[in-house]
């Protein structure tokens, strides 16, 4: 429920400790944002990442953030109990530097939408799936400046054009245009 | 356009080195399933009976289940089928984790493993690309290290690895196979791999598994989570902590073990240790998990986390721990808990079975102590009980002097070792070591399960029906109020009847024919399990659990497109049973091999239990010596098992079997696969 001057901030707290490692918040994902709905499932496509290190006990869900159409020039590296971490091992960006975070298959980005859908649910599925509390939602209602808030359509036509190249894309939408395909 | 599984399985020929993609026909999957039963098909049809089990010809498959990689809660198991080098039966080893899933995603339902590699192997599935890799380097190291080590050579995080460690390498027959989460520990099907040079499968994969009526299946998933919420919140009162709850027996949870430390019988299952529990030991043995279990964990999408987190040295996870392992080590040895979560962590490096390793340690131990065994064989070994339990693992992994010999477990080391030896070797159903109990009354619906359980571990056959009577009337009413799993009303009644002492107790209570459908109920349950992959400890294994018969033919067909009501499950599910059934008779087993251990019980009725054997077969549609008859065999679509055996001179006229009463009670027509 949007207001004119403010809107919801939707907020997933992460608390790591509770984590078991189980990856049904990845699972319900994959198939939540399926097409049709929960006709497949597939972590590899899930907006959330649960990073896992057995032998350090680590276990951190990760939500997929915005996409970036360049690499960052400053790499961080984590050293976590005396073991160290791959370059940008625990960053939430679909990034052109590695595969995380994208479809397997068009390398298209993925970002968690926290489960956009009408009419909205209740929580996030990962959440929901979360019986061990380890994912916990909460909402809270704040002003926003209107001219920052970049588009979701507009976002993901800048990702598509960044893959493809914008002439493509044009293309693409002119075929496209007016089937009302949701396909 | 196939939904759960993905239809294809992978063949390696490890002999040539050589990879195919096979197409699987869709009406295996409509007459076997998955995993065990589709499994059994292949095992059926290629490992005729006189291979043995370290034969190149000797096949090792990895078989998801049906649904294992889709939203159901607790789908992540995947049977790993051989025959057994110590039953020299059809194995079938089940273990849970991520591999199961993963092997989905990356595009196949089975790996299917046979011949021998000229070297030390591994193979590595990403997707469509499948390779065997060169695993010299590994050689000798442990299954959680090769692990680790093969994520880092593959820069590959993510894969998840199914490896053996030496014993698995040194072909020791209790070998098992790690996959850090979860394990197939039983029949020593890591000695099978370490035969054919395998060290390891690595697998990583990103692509879809697809759900056939999606909406159907979802809100089974959806009412399945909800109801694990409700009975984590609720659990089941008047059964011992660990069995009120659901999952796998909640061993890294609870910390009250009195009952497992008094009434299991440890050592080589000799010693009941009465009054071991005392608070001194309750407050150590809190202590120590505490302090050594960082975290619990859960298999591939499951609330459960039954397993745990355990460390023991600088690392913070040195590996991970699940179920009766906790206890078997430390009372094997008759040491502490905090003795048995540290040679654990040797133990499971080195890939042993946590039920036959302690066992057949403290075998040693007492054959050493009756002087079978002399100071000469065990040359060097250290004074206290827990530097044997050290000084034994290491020579059995290596197949070092003794223990060469005790790697074969304690049956077939008994009989190589002669002397009295085999008096040791008591607690083995068909040459394989079970957990350590030894009672007083027989238990008819016990007698059923150890003598027939073609699995061979009981805990992989009991379930659903408590396992002895509650203590008043009114709790057992109590029980049966909201118990929806039973498949017919009758089983309320034989529970509510069902007395601790007098006329209506055990052993002739419940009566044999109630027995055997308790009996065919919680197997049936089991073989749903490892054909479907869903985990027991959401199904077949604890009371009143989230799957049952009345929602397990919508989950499975909405899942995988079949059209399967509970008559045509339980059609499938018998098929898949005496196919397995049929696999060991041709490899010559019988009813002579049908028994518990001889000193299980030590109160023993040989005519109940014949009449149990008789009525039990005839309700199966077997004959008198646990055959499948020709009838039973062409009503399941299993006639070229019946011309097999009869060729064979295994089936021969059996008119009079035809018959049976418990053939026609469970038949159903159907066409033939
Ligand atoms: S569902 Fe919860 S416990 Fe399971 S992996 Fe995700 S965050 Fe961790
Ligand atoms: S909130 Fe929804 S979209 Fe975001 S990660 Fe969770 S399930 Fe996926
Ligand atoms: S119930 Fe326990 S053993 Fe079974 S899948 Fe869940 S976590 Fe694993």
């Amino acid at each position: 429920m949007r207001r004119a001057d403010g809107k919801t901030v939707k907020t997933i707290k992460i608390d790591v400790a509770k984590c078991n490692g189980c990856r049904a918040c990845e699972v319900i994902c994959a198939a939540f944002h399926a097409k049709p709905q929960y006709s497949s499932t597939n972590p590899a496509r899930s907006r959330i990442r649960v990073i896992r290190d057995q032998v350090a006990d680590l276990y951190l869900p990760v939500y997929a953030g915005e996409y970036t159409a360049a690499e960052c020039a400053g790499r961080d590296k984590y050293v976590i109990d005396g073991r160290e971490y791959e370059e940008c091992a625990f960053c939430r960006a679909s990034c052109p530097s590695r595969d995380v975070f994208k479809e397997p298959d068009s390398d298209l980005p993925l970002k968690c939408d926290m489960c956009e859908s009408d009419p909205t649910l209740a929580e996030p599925l990962c959440v929901k799936w979360c019986l061990a509390d380890a994912l916990v939602f909460e909402e809270r209602e704040v002003e926003v400046d209107k001219a920052a808030a970049i588009d979701d359509v507009d976002l993901g036509l800048r990702a598509l054009a960044h893959v493809h190249g914008w002439q493509k894309v044009k293309d693409a939408l002119s075929r496209l245009g007016g089937a009302g395909n949701e396909g | 356009m196939r939904y759960a599984e993905t239809g294809f399985n992978l063949e390696i020929d490890l002999t040539r080195g050589n990879i195919e993609r096979v197409p699987t026909d869709p009406r295996d999957t409509a007459h076997y399933l998955g995993g065990l039963g589709t499994n059994a098909r292949l095992m059926w049809d290629r490992v005729p009976p006189e291979v043995e089990p370290f034969s190149p010809e000797n096949l090792l498959v990895f078989g998801t289940g049906l649904l294992a990689g889709t939203p159901a809660p607790g789908s992540n198991r995947t049977i790993v089928s051989s025959i057994s080098p110590q039953t020299r039966l059809f194995a079938f080893s089940m273990m849970g984790g991520f591999w199961g899933p993963e092997l989905k995603h990356a595009g196949y339902d089975k790996v299917v493993l046979r011949g021998k590699s000229p070297r030390l192997v591994y193979l590595w599935i990403h997707d469509d690309k499948v390779e065997l890799r060169e695993a010299e380097h590994f050689r000798g190291l442990g299954t959680l290290e090769t692990a680790e080590l093969i994520r880092q050579e593959l820069g590959q995080p993510l894969a998840q690895v199914a490896s053996i460690g030496l014993a698995g390498e040194n072909r020791v027959f209790f070998a098992s196979i790690e996959q850090g989460r979860s394990s197939a520990s039983r029949q020593g099907l890591g000695a099978i791999m370490g035969d054919k040079n395998l060290k390891a499968i690595a697998v990583r994969g990103t692509k879809d598994l697809y759900i056939a009526r999606p909406a159907e299946f979802m809100a089974h998933c959806n009412a399945a989570l909800a109801y694990i919420e409700h009975r984590e919140k609720n659990p089941i009162t008047n059964v011992m902590p660990i069995m009120a709850g659901l999952g796998s027996p909640q061993e890294m949870r609870v910390h009250d073990e009195q009952w497992h430390t008094e009434n299991f019988v440890w050592g080589n299952a000799r010693h009941r240790r009465k009054g071991f529990w005392t608070k001194d030991i309750a407050a150590k043995w809190t202590d120590t998990m505490e302090q050594m279990r960082t975290r619990l964990l859960s298999c591939h999408n499951c609330p459960l986390k039954c397993g745990a987190a355990i460390s023991v040295d600088t690392r913070i996870c040195s590996y991970m721990m699940k179920c009766f392992s906790k206890l078997t080590y430390t009372m094997g040895a008759m040491s502490d808990l905090e003795f048995g979560l540290k040679i654990a962590q040797k133990a499971t490096e080195h890939g042993v079975d946590a039920f036959s390793a302690p066992q057949t340690m403290a075998f040693a131990i007492e054959l050493h102590e009756a002087g079978i065994l002399t100071d000469a064989d065990m040359a060097g070994w250290p004074p206290d009980p827990e530097g044997r339990f050290y000084w034994l693992l290491d020579h059995i992994v290596r197949r070092e002097g003794i223990g060469d010999v005790l790697a074969d477990g304690t049956h077939w080391a008994a009989e190589r070792i002669g002397k009295g030896a085999m008096a040791y070797a008591h607690n083995n159903i068909k040459k394989h070591e079970q957990l350590p109990l030894k009672l007083g009354m027989l238990n008819p619906i016990y007698f059923l399960m150890y003598s027939t359980g073609e699995k061979i571990n009981i805990t992989q056959i009991e379930g659903n029906f408590p396992q002895q009577p509650f203590e008043t009337r009114a709790e057992r009413e109590a029980f049966v109020k909201d118990w929806e799993h039973v498949p017919d009303e009758r089983f309320k009644q034989w529970f509510v009847e069902w007395e601790q002492r007098g006329e209506k107790s055990i052993p002739n209570y419940p009566p044999v024919d109630a027995t055997c459908e308790i009996v065919h109920w919680q197997e049936m349950l089991h073989y749903i399990d490892d054909s479907v992959g869903l985990c027991a400890g959401l199904s077949s294994f604890p009371y009143k659990p989230p799957y049952h018969l009345h929602n397990l033919p919508s989950i499975i067909s909405s899942g995988a497109g079949l059209d399967l009501d509970e008559a045509g499950l339980a059609h499938v599910i018998r098929r898949i049973r005496t196919l397995v059934r049929a696999t060991n008779i041709r490899r010559g087993m019988r009813r002579k091999d049908d028994k518990p251990p001889e000193d299980h019980w030590k109160k023993r009725f040989p005519e109940l239990e014949a009449k149990l054997l008789d009525r039990y077969y005839a309700f199966k549609g077997w004959n008198a010596d646990g055959i499948p008859t020709r009838a039973t065999l062409h009503e399941l679509g299993l006639d070229f098992v019946a011309e097999e055996l009869t060729r064979r001179g295994i089936l021969k006229d059996d008119a009079a079997a035809a018959s049976a009463p418990g053939a026609s009670a469970l038949a159903t027509t159907r066409s033939a696969p």
